[in-house]
């Protein structure tokens, strides 16, 4: 019995090391599609979003499969951790001047400061429960978006100076320099994301939540979406894994943002890349790919990311596509009618194949 | 005087928020559910009015009634396909689904209409009330998207309370298992719930646009999500409080936009909204429930 | 000295009395039932206990230690493990895993050491396995280790939970209706495993149950709990013939 035990770990274990053989293979692929010059300039561009929504997709994961919260806000911690990460990087061209040791250090910053904020938000917003959490973290995610339109950075001589007003009320010096420009965000980033930077990247986040999920931390964090009163009654501290899982959560959307923001050289907080929009995409992925299931939200994220953008051809009838097939995929997966059918089905299918054996 | 003039129209502005909040609340009590396309119910509204008003160089009335109709069949079909299969379903489930929906009723609309936004012409003709010597005007359209919100909810609470349907209602949203038993079919239940939801959502959007007469495939969206805020705020699931949720929000966006800042407004209102559910967890005339250990 | 004594402990909700002046004090390794008619707030004085809710008035002393008005996880580490009447049992989680969640507190590593797969970790997680087979042994669940939670039969999932309570090492066990849905013979089996596990663990317990054949068969001393109030209390066998229990049950 000992063996069995061992057996469920090795079996984890094994699930994982599938997990990073599929995206390292996703990465060998992908250079040798490349080498083969069949990359075309679309598909190149997709490469380092798409590492950004595994990654936000995996992060998420975290929190609505592992903590078994629904959170709506996860774009605004992207949205934190893309502002910091670019604005380090812009902000210290003059100390550092080698971009990819400054990139480095932005991803840790964005992640540093998406987890403050994940921290700072989680306190409050984790009193509460199901769909009162989801609108909450949804509002959050808006006011930050807000309030980074509104944000006036500049630095000269003197330092840093901040505004929520223009850039005139910043007061700089002549030879000074505007970073954040309120709703036109920050310009001239450099763009150091790669597609090897945005797999490593992903690895990591693999990484940490992999084994987080599967170590004594996990296993609190599990216990507590399962039955929190039963969790309570064996001693396990709710507020502290519940926070400690949000604020992972959000500290690995962070570093998603800051490789989205480097591979732009002009980021804005729009509705359409931070709003609630793009928190309800995040969504979607894990959703279709399995709550809870970290390797699915992959798969949901590149094939999602990917879908409407090879359908370009179909112009403005690929939105239309996707939602329809999102809808049939959902009735096909969750309808509870659906999912007798195809249980049915299986049976048949097995009855016949042990009839013919 | 203009503060006053801020605070008539932020109750106007609040009206819109609580009949289309109405219809979520509605919703929720009785499904379970967030409806996410709601809001774009509204904009279907307002696009079937701005078709019969702009080819017809119609009667405004005509454009109301179209509207009532294509979105009350609109929101009984939607829940025919989408939503009633996967009644049982994970909660999560359903929402990803209201989510397709969404797009769904953007991307047709966007398909028929194009991304550019469209002058939606005013349904309402009658002449601004001035007030003080002149210094106070309260627009028609403010007017009458005061009243329309007043005899909404009159109408609404009397039908819930004096109807057969609507004490079935009742019961659905306190216990569907029981109400089952007790011979009332959920299934229609929920069918008119969706049908009145949808044709308030239609009368929202027709006195949206005519307030603020820009009219896109998203232009119901923010405001399906803000009357999202306005529902929870009052306590989702409540009649009233969706009303009083509306008009709160809607008076502090218009009161935020005039003395603080028109961007911040957004932000002001959604800090309220959590600033609300921390002191009320069920907002604030929510229900309570306790957890039976 | 007692392992638990309880003084005047009373609660209400809206008004209604649940639990009125309740009193009980047990001795260390002593097999205690709590009994009385449906309602009669047995329940509510296992979450009075274990801090669910927050009594009006009154004290809890466990082990000389005043917990009244503690939280839940402080009155676990404190030292009372328990069970619910209506299981609640981590579902998506393996029958290991459950036991192992009881086992968190006692056999600590830091989060990053989870992470980064540091020594400690594999240290620690070997011997959490140990100990968690080692209990589940005890209820005859080792077998069944690999399984998710939710799978497994009705009667071993109680018995999961009372695993899952003894992980977390306590000095008292509450059992709320361990024996609730069982058959006989089920019944007759957890009566040994009861009585193994107070002399196995030199366990203190004290169990609400309805079925009198495990309560007049396990049980030293019962209190009876009606309308919230202490009824009687004293040896088994001298309540159980006390005319006013039988009335309580029965109704006059």
């Amino acid at each position: 019995m000992k063996r069995k035990a061992k057996g469920i770990k090795n079996q984890t274990t094994i699930q994982n090391f599938i997990t990073y053989a599929i995206v390292i293979a996703f990465w060998v692929f992908i250079q040798i599609w490349s080498k083969a010059g069949q990359m075309t300039s679309l598909l190149n561009g997709l490469l380092v979003p798409i590492c950004t929504y595994v990654i936000l997709a995996v992060s998420l994961n975290l929190t609505v499969g592992i903590l078994g919260e629904l959170s709506l806000g996860h774009a605004g911690f992207m949205c934190v951790g893309a502002f910091s990460g670019a604005f380090f990087t812009k902000a210290m061209a003059g100390a550092i001047p080698s971009v990819g040791i400054r990139f480095a250090i932005a991803l840790l910053v964005g992640a540093a400061v998406a987890a403050l904020f994940g921290f700072l938000i989680g306190i409050p917003v984790l009193r509460l429960t199901g769909d009162y959490l989801a609108i909450v973290t949804l509002a959050f995610g808006e006011i930050i978006k807000n309030l980074i339109n509104v944000l006036y950075v500049g630095k000269d001589s003197r330092g840093l100076h901040l505004s929520m007003k223009d850039v005139a009320s910043l007061n700089l010096e002549p030879e000074g320099e505007v970073i954040i420009k309120g709703a036109q965000g920050i310009t001239g980033t450099p763009k150091a994301s790669t597609f090897t930077i945005g797999i490593l990247l992903v690895l990591l986040a693999l990484f940490i939540i992999l084994n987080l999920v599967n170590s004594r931390t996990g296993r609190a964090i599990m216990a507590i979406r399962d039955n929190r009163i039963a969790a309570e009654s064996v001693g396990i501290n709710i507020t502290k894994y519940k926070l400690l899982a949000f604020t992972v959560s959000a500290s690995i959307a962070g570093v998603a943002g800051v490789l989205y923001s480097h591979n732009l050289s002009s980021l804005a907080a729009t509705p359409k890349n931070f709003g609630y929009n793009m928190s309800i995409m995040i969504l979607v992925f894990v959703v279709l790919g399995g709550i809870g299931n970290i390797r699915g939200s992959i798969i949901a994220a590149v094939i999602l990311t990917a879908l409407p953008e090879l359908l370009r051809g179909l112009n403005n009838y690929r939105m239309l596509i996707y939602a329809i097939v999102l809808i049939a995929m959902m009735l096909f997966n969750s309808a509870p009618k659906a999912i007798e059918m195809r249980e049915r089905l299986m049976e048949k299918v097995k009855g016949k194949g042990k009839g013919a054996a | 005087m203009s503060f006053l003039s801020y605070f008539i129209n932020g109750i106007s502005l609040g009206s819109i928020y609580a009949i289309i909040a109405l219809g979520y609340t509605m919703v929720y009590g009785i499904a379970k559910m967030l409806n996410f396309a709601h809001g774009d119910i509204i904009m279907v509204g307002a696009f079937a009015t701005f078709t019969v008003v702009s080819t017809n160089g119609g009667n405004p009335i005509v454009g109301i009634l179209a509207a009532v109709l294509v979105c009350t069949v609109l929101g009984v079909t939607i829940e025919r396909v989408a939503y009633r299969p996967l009644r049982g379903a994970s909660p999560l489930a359903v929402l990803i689904t209201a989510i397709g929906v969404s797009y769904l009723l953007q991307n047709v609309a966007l398909l028929i209409f194009g991304s550019n936004s469209k002058q939606f012409t005013s349904v309402v003709n009658i002449p601004a009330l001035k007030l003080a010597d002149g210094q106070l005007s309260i627009s028609g359209v403010t007017m009458v998207t005061i009243a329309s919100c007043i005899v909404i909810m009159i109408v609404l609470t009397t039908f819930i309370n004096k109807t057969k349907m609507g004490q079935a209602m009742l019961a659905v949203s306190e216990d569907k298992g029981a109400a089952t038993l007790m011979g009332i079919d959920v299934n229609r239940t929920i069918a008119v719930t969706f049908a009145i939801g949808s044709a308030l959502a239609a009368i929202a959007g027709v006195l949206l646009c005519s307030a603020y007469p820009s009219l896109t495939p998203y232009t119901g969206s923010m405001p399906g999500i803000k009357a999202f805020v306005a529902a929870v705020f009052g306590g989702i699931g409540s009649i009233p409080g969706a009303m009083i949720g509306g008009i709160i929000l809607g008076v502090i966006e218009n009161l935020s936009k005039a003395y603080i800042s028109s961007q911040l407004s957004d932000a002001i209102v959604f800090s309220v909204l959590i600033i609300v559910l921390l002191v009320r967890p069920t907002g604030i005339l929510g229900k309570t429930i306790h957890e039976k250990v | 000295m007692a392992m638990l004594e309880v003084k005047n402990l009373s609660i209400s909700f809206g008004g209604l009395k649940a639990v009125d002046d309740f009193h009980v004090s047990i001795e260390k390794g002593q097999l205690y039932g709590l009994i009385g008619p449906n309602g009669a707030g047995k329940t509510t004085v296992f979450n009075l206990l274990t801090g669910v809710y927050k009594p009006d008035a009154g004290s809890i002393e466990l082990d000389g230690v005043n917990i009244t008005g503690k939280r839940t996880m402080d009155i676990n580490q404190g030292g009372i493990a328990r069970t619910f009447q209506n299981i609640r049992l981590f579902k998506e989680l393996s029958v290991l895993d459950n036991v192992k969640v009881g086992l968190h507190n006692h056999h600590p590593y830091s989060t990053l050491e989870g992470i980064f797969r540091l020594p400690r970790y594999f240290k620690v997680e070997k011997e959490m396995d140990e100990r968690a087979l080692e209990l589940l042994k005890v209820f005859d669940l080792d077998q069944e280790s690999g399984y998710k939670a939710s799978n497994l039969p009705y009667g071993k999932q109680r018995k999961l939970e009372i695993a899952r309570a003894l992980a977390t090492d306590p000095k008292l066990l509450l059992l709320d209706e361990p024996a609730a849905g069982m058959n006989p013979n089920e019944t007759k089996e957890l009566m040994d495993t009861i009585r193994f596990v107070r002399d196995h663990f030199d366990m203190t317990i004290l169990l609400i149950e309805h079925d009198m054949k495990l309560v007049s068969g396990i049980c030293e001393k019962l209190t009876v709990l009606n309308f919230g109030q202490v009824l009687t209390e004293g040896e088994t066998s001298d309540v159980l013939n006390d005319p006013q229990v039988i009335t309580a049950y029965l109704g006059e």
